[in-house]
C-alpha cells in the first residue's frame, strides 16, 4: 500500500508541473515496482485519475473555466472510445499493450523534449 | 464552428477514449489540442480537459469492472495519493526552473518505456485476463 500511495503521490506531482495526466507515469510503475498485472494497473489508472479529475473540476467550475458543451463533444464521444479500447484490451496480449505502452512513453517524452 | 472542425472533435475525442481504455490514461494529451482547435483558450481547454475525461474514464472504470480487473480501493489509494501530489507538484513548479524539469521528465519517461519494453521482451505472454 505504501508503494501505492508513493506512486500517487508522483503521478500527481508530475501532472501538475507538466499538464501531462497521471496516468501515464502510475501505469508503468504500478506494473514494474508493485507488480501489479497490466489490466488491472490500467484500471485502477482510470479509477485514480477519475478522483483527481473530479476534484479539478470542482475547483476549475468554481472559477467558470469550464465550457460543458465543448467538454460534451470530446468527452461523449470517448466514453464510447473507452468502452471499446478496454475491450480491445481483454484481446491483445500483455505484452503486445506493454510494447504499445512504452511507445506511447517514447512518443510523449520526444514530445517534451521538442522546444 | 464548422462541421469539419465538429467532425475533428468528434474523431479526436472517439481516440482519445480508445487511448485511454486501453492504456489506463486519461485521454487529455488528445482532448486539449482538440479543445483548442475549436477556439478554447489554453487555460479553458486545460480545465474543460478535465470534465471531458470523467465520461471517459467512468466508461473505462466499469468496463473494466466487467472484465475484473478494477478493484476500487486501489484506485482510491492512486487518486487520493494524487492529488496530495498535485499540491506538491504546484510547489515545486514555483521553485526550480521549468525547462529543466521538462527534460528531466522526458528523459525519465524514456527510461521507463525502455524498462517496460525490456520486461515485456523477459516475460512470456499472458493471455487473457491476467488478474
Amino acid at each position: 500500500m505504501l508503494r501505492i500511495l508513493v506512486i500517487g503521490l508522483v503521478a500527481g506531482v508530475f501532472s501538475a508541473l507538466f499538464g501531462v495526466g497521471g496516468g501515464i507515469v502510475a501505469v508503468p510503475l504500478l506494473v514494474l515496482f508493485v507488480d501489479i498485472p497490466e489490466r488491472v494497473a490500467t484500471a485502477t489508472s482510470l479509477g485514480a485519475i477519475g478522483i483527481t479529475a473530479f476534484a479539478g473540476v470542482v475547483i476549475f467550475a468554481v472559477r467558470g473555466d469550464i465550457d460543458v458543451g465543448h467538454a460534451a463533444l470530446v468527452g461523449l464521444p470517448a466514453a464510447v472510445g473507452a468502452l471499446a479500447g478496454t475491450w480491445l484490451q481483454q484481446r491483445v496480449s500483455t505484452a503486445v499493450l506493454s510494447y504499445g505502452f512504452a511507445a506511447l512513453l517514447t512518443g510523449v517524452g520526444v514530445w517534451l523534449l521538442l522546444p | 464552428m464548422t462541421a469539419s472542425t465538429i467532425a475533428l472533435a468528434l474523431a479526436l475525442g472517439l481516440a482519445a477514449g480508445v487511448l485511454s481504455g486501453l492504456f489506463g490514461v486519461g485521454g487529455g494529451i488528445l482532448f486539449v489540442p482538440a479543445l483548442v482547435a475549436l477556439g478554447l483558450g489554453q487555460l479553458e481547454a486545460q480545465a474543460t480537459s478535465l470534465l471531458a475525461i470523467l465520461p471517459t474514464v467512468a466508461a473505462g472504470a466499469w468496463n473494466q469492472r466487467r472484465y475484473g480487473n478494477f478493484h476500487p480501493r486501489l484506485a482510491l489509494q492512486l487518486g487520493l495519493a494524487s492529488i496530495a501530489g498535485v499540491g506538491a507538484g504546484a510547489l515545486v513548479a514555483i521553485s526550480l526552473p521549468e525547462e529543466v524539469l521538462r527534460r528531466l521528465f522526458a528523459l525519465l519517461l524514456l527510461v521507463i518505456a525502455v524498462r517496460l519494453a525490456l520486461r515485456a521482451h523477459r516475460t512470456p505472454p499472458r493471455y487473457p485476463q491476467s488478474s
